[in-house]
């Protein structure tokens, strides 16, 4: 779902051709019908933006029909735990959970919590303007005392335990219901149900995957949420055959989570430390609460590595190893914020490496005119693209917007090294990390980013060596003397000190178990400690296939631990026996006294399946024998999340921020704590229960080709590339090519309040109209790849999109919008700025549009808007 | 060339009297198709890569020939991945024309404020004007502490983007050097 695996993953999507070789049953459930509907056995056209009214359609069928797996539910998942009495549902509050704030848009979770867990009031604002979910990449979030008993019902029956509140949540999520949102006849809905039912439990799995048409969305964390309530409910999760995938979109997309260049992150997830961190104790009491259980327990000994790693021999425990050096986060930070920060005047000089914001970023003209307002503007990349020459050829030079002349911005335009011209690491999308060898040197001024930061942090500290100002200390104190090879940093060794080293022997550690609280260990990333273990550079391994078994454990290397499943203890039934003969993976050795199988077992090795742990432990110690998800807090599952999230417990199906139609469920229209960046220069479509709607009357959605990459700037540029996708299009329906006088290969352009772009016109039936409660519904899709730069040119599709996002992670909904669609080119020039303007005119479109965005009840809630905008239509 | 050979060399006669009567192969090869050599067989060396693309992750095989200069002469998928099996999508197979295309730029370009072309500029100097400009833009936008008396201890004055084509080691030392800064408007792909 939300993937269009066959053109964006093509090579990885052998794998699923090779399953339905060998008789697996392939569902392709997404809005367009794309050549992986064609190789399906089954397509299914969804109204893009109701993923989670159709999913939670499935999780009502099992839980209605019984056939969950029930004893894996049992033993791993938090199905038996109690919530507390506090809790209020959206089936109590017209669409809102229990704590809703509607002056700042956010939830205070404290009542969410188990019935049993000690939890003080929490108001949500600060954690919602952090995006403090996405913290939890690589475990749950923090909870005290669970590791000590929660109470449960095993029996599943107590009407306040997490399976009962699932089963009342989701009881209007009909087949009828998931017909009128989604637009799927009910047969077709049920034919699915019964087809993942079926290939589930203890003889059979099924896999679930997906790509960004389920991120993009204002509840695109909630649609993975949803998912995975699906494949905890059917025993899907750590077993092979299973689990829920995410294909990322770039070669090292995963590593740069993992090792984040985001500003609410450190190395392996660690939180990036706040205002309310005034020490490291601080801190670590914010990462992990007492008496909680699982390997996040050990939050100090990977934080105090990093700190090792940053500051050297700088960093002592009498100092706090130096943990006062870090800036604090306290809000917003992210990209689009700070694109609107540029705007604003407020921020002075920009460095983008490989990324073309003008083109890939939603809402370019916000991000173009944001660059345009910079004191200086570093550009570093293979290729000349759109945002280093925004100054000379932006959509806004044509609109008169930007004038080269008196455009301020400074730029610098440092050319790159590929991929093959340096050596280093991608991790991809399942966790692995591969070397590449340098195959050749770059030329003339080309140079890596690995050689220019570290050149640029040591001429930093060469122009301040003697400086006196407390600022600088942080700069001259870090440790920044990596191994050199020819003039450039090794990235051997960089790699090496990512996987952490025993500072008393001067060797490189072998896992994160080895990593130490008292300073003798420095690790840069906890999560990939042992990709250099034995001084040996594990990611380099290329043992064949054609040498090695079925998990391949000797190419490449995985984090963690090198293990390809996770959590794959679930694998084996309580007493740690695998649950079916066929789908054995790792199992409980008695005789041996240790986990072993086909996979590096995702537990402690020795620890028996019986273990129960004595009262009072905590952290990895504090986990039993049968808790598998060894990094959540109570060992369990989460079907029900009582911490952690922004927007609920449970995924609820909220409209997207631009819909043409009214939520059937609830009197909340969209999320009540979507991000909205309520001002002028951000203008959104009226939806329901605004006026207005039908100027804006189609569902527009837009994705990927496989012969371009992103924004362009990898593909546009290559004669076999540009040749062989020529040129932007628009796919439109038959009916509604008919309805707005649209001709195949004709032009035409898509209007939304934020601009206008212009496109040819491809007339196609896998953009099948939708019955949605009676009306029909169209849907537009375009490819976003076009910029004015390249071989190939065309216009910026992601200019049609506004900035309004999720509030765990802070991604843009750009996979669903509303627009109109027109025969003939675009006005041109000025006229286009009018043309535009008069859509907002008669819209009735102000700053105020979109923002209120609590419809529950019949609450009339405040407008989020910045500040105080400027009123009227913009 | 003897009679014998001319009428061997003409397709027809190959087709008649070979295993290729439709003339679809070997029998349709003129002389200097004959004599050519695949670019890989005259590779110097063949270095283990990666895809630089999407995430799958496909390993890659770069044929370099050494003469008259250092240059990648073509690159292929690896058949020994356990995760691609050898093959590439359209783009990993152009992956050539991505390295070694003209588009490459090969020398630092300078635009100035109000300027309306690109100017040559030196790296050594370029680099020099960075971490003036850096510096500069980190002092205007210091923050010592918030209205509360608690530590900011950062710069708003400096953002940047991008990480996710780039790789770990250089996100490694991204954000290092950013947050030794103070910089913490350091984003990225993933949130996009």
């Amino acid at each position: 779902m939300g993937s269009n695996m066959a053109e964006a993953h093509p090579v990885g999507f052998q794998w699923v051709m090779e399953a339905k070789a060998r008789g697996a049953r392939v569902v392709h459930i997404d809005p367009r019908f794309t050549r992986t509907s064609a190789l399906a056995d089954q397509h299914v056209t969804l109204r893009a933006g109701t993923d989670i009214a159709f999913l939670g359609g499935v999780i009502n069928h099992i839980l209605t029909n019984d056939l969950s797996f029930r004893e894996y539910v049992q033993a791993y998942t938090n199905a038996s735990c109690l919530v507390g009495e506090r809790f209020e549902d959206t089936e109590d509050l017209d669409g809102l959970f229990s704590g809703y704030d509607p002056r700042t848009a956010s939830y205070d979770a404290s009542s969410w919590a188990y019935e049993s867990v000690p939890v003080e009031e929490r108001p949500g604002g600060r954690a919602k303007e952090q995006a403090a979910p996405y913290q939890h990449g690589s475990g749950g979030p923090p909870m005290e005392g669970g590791a000590q008993g929660i109470a449960r019902d095993l029996s599943l029956e107590h009407p306040r335990c997490v399976y009962q509140v699932l089963k009342r949540h989701f009881s209007r999520y009909t087949p009828e219901m998931v017909e009128r949102i989604c637009g799927v006849p009910q047969d077709l809905f049920l034919d699915v149900c019964r087809a993942w039912t079926a290939n589930s439990g203890r003889e059979r799995t099924a896999a679930l995957v997906y790509s960004v048409g389920w991120t993009q969305h204002t509840v695109g964390a909630q649609y993975i949420r949803a998912g995975s309530i699906i494949q905890l409910l059917l025993g899907n999760v750590g077993r092979p055959g299973g689990g829920v995938f995410a294909l990322r979109g770039h070669a090292s997309i995963q590593g740069s989570t993992d090792i984040p260049t985001l500003f609410n992150l450190l190395p392996g997830y660690l939180p990036m430390p706040d205002v309310t961190h005034e020490s490291l104790a601080a801190y670590l009491d914010g990462v992990r609460r007492p008496g909680q259980k699982g390997f996040w327990g050990n939050a100090d000994a990977y934080t105090i590595s990093l700190l090792k790693e940053y500051w050297g021999e700088n960093a002592t425990e009498e100092n706090d190893y130096c943990f006062d050096y870090m800036p604090r986060i306290d809000g917003d930070h992210g990209t689009y914020r700070t694109a609107m920060d540029m705007v604003d005047g407020k921020v002075f000089g920009y460095f983008l490496l490989g990324q073309n914001p003008a083109v890939g970023s939603a809402h370019g003209r916000l991000q173009r005119l944001g660059m345009a307002n910079l004191d200086w503007l570093v550009v570093r990349d293979l290729t000349m693209i759109e945002s280093a020459t925004f100054w000379k050829d932006a959509p806004e030079t044509e609109t008169g917007e930007i004038v080269a002349q008196q455009c301020r911005t400074e730029v610098f335009f440092f050319p790159a090294a590929s991929h093959v011209e340096k050596s280093g690491t991608f991790t991809q999308t399942q966790r692995m990390l591969q070397w590449r060898d340098q195959a050749v040197e770059p030329v003339g001024d080309q140079r890596s980013e690995l050689w220019f930061f570290h050149q640029l942090g040591l001429r930093l500290r060469r122009r301040l060596a003697g400086s006196t100002d407390e600022r600088d200390r942080p700069l001259l104190d870090l440790a920044w003397d990596y191994a050199s090879e020819d003039g450039e940093p090794s990235a051997a060794d960089v790699l090496r000190h990512i996987n952490g080293i025993d500072l008393r022997t001067g060797r490189t550690v072998g896992g994160y178990t080895e990593l130490k609280a008292d300073g003798s260990t420095a690790c840069g990333c906890w999560i990939y400690s042992g990709v250099y273990a034995d001084e040996v550079n594990q990611a380099r391994r290329r043992k064949s296939r054609f040498d090695t078994g079925p998990y391949d454990a000797e190419w490449g290397w995985t984090w963690p631990m090198n293990r390809r499943v996770l959590y794959n203890r679930a694998s084996a039934d309580p007493q740690g026996r695998p649950w079916s003969e066929r789908k054995a993976l790792v199992w409980w050795d008695a005789e041996r006294g240790e986990w072993t199988g086909h996979d590096t077992p995702d537990f402690e090795r020795t620890k028996p399946p019986d273990h129960v742990p004595p009262a009072g432990s905590s952290g990895p110690a504090a986990l039993r024998g049968d808790d598998a998800f060894i990094m959540m807090s109570d060992g369990k599952g989460w079907l029900f999340a009582p911490a952690g999230l922004a927007d609920g417990p449970l995924p609820t199906h909220y409209e997207p921020h631009e819909s043409p139609v009214r939520n059937l469920l609830y009197g909340q229209q969209a999320s009540p704590v979507r991000k909205v960046y309520g001002r002028p220069d951000n203008p959104s479509n009226p939806a329901p229960p605004e006026a207005h709607g039908e100027v804006f009357p189609y569902v527009f959605t837009a994705a990927r080709l496989t012969e371009h990459h992103t924004a362009g700037g990898m593909s546009r540029q290559l004669p076999y590339l540009a040749e062989l996708q020529p040129e932007l299009f628009v796919e439109v329906s038959p009916e509604l090519a008919a309805e707005r006088g649209l001709t195949h290969l004709g032009r035409a352009h898509v209007i939304t309040s934020r601009t206008a772009v212009e496109a040819r016109v491809v007339v196609t039936d896998r953009m099948a109209p939708l019955h949605i409660d009676g009306r029909v519904v169209h849907q537009v899709w375009m490819p976003y790849h076009w910029g004015q730069v390249g071989l190939t040119t065309g216009d910026v599709v992601n200019d049609l999109i506004g900035v309004v996002a999720d509030p765990n992670v802070f991604i843009q909904e750009s996979k669903v919008l509303t627009c109109d669609i027109r025969p003939g080119g675009r006005p041109r020039g000025s006229d286009l700025v009018d043309y535009v303007e008069d859509y907002r005119r008669r819209a009735g479109i102000t700053p105020w549009t979109g923002v209120r965005i609590v419809t529950a009840g019949g609450h009339d809630g405040p407008g989020h808007t910045e500040g105080d905008p400027w009123e009227g239509p913009s | 060339m003897g009679v014998r050979r001319w009428i061997r060399a003409w397709p027809v006669y190959r087709q008649l009297t070979g295993p290729d009567p439709l003339g679809r192969g070997k029998a349709a090869e003129s002389a200097r198709s004959a004599g050519l050599v695949p670019r890989t067989e005259r590779a110097d060396r063949v270095v283990d890569s990666v895809c630089p693309y999407c995430a799958v992750g496909c390993a890659q095989r770069v044929f370099v020939r050494e003469e008259p200069h250092e240059h990648v002469v073509q690159i292929e998928g690896n058949p020994n991945s356990p995760i691609s099996r050898g093959r590439l999508c359209p783009k990993g197979a152009a992956s050539k024309q991505l390295v070694t295309g003209p588009q490459r730029v090969q020398k630092v370009r300078y635009r100035p404020p109000y300027g309306t072309g690109w100017q040559d500029l030196d790296l050594d100097t370029a680099m020099d004007m960075v971490v003036d400009r850096v510096l500069e833009a980190r002092r205007k936008g210091w923050q010592d502490r918030d209205a509360k008396g608690r530590t900011l201890r950062r710069t708003m004055g400096i953002a940047s983007l991008g990480g996710a084509t780039l790789d770990n080691e250089e996100n490694y030392l991204i954000k290092k050097l950013f947050t030794a800064l103070g910089a913490l408007q350091v984003e990225n792909q993933a949130r996009i």
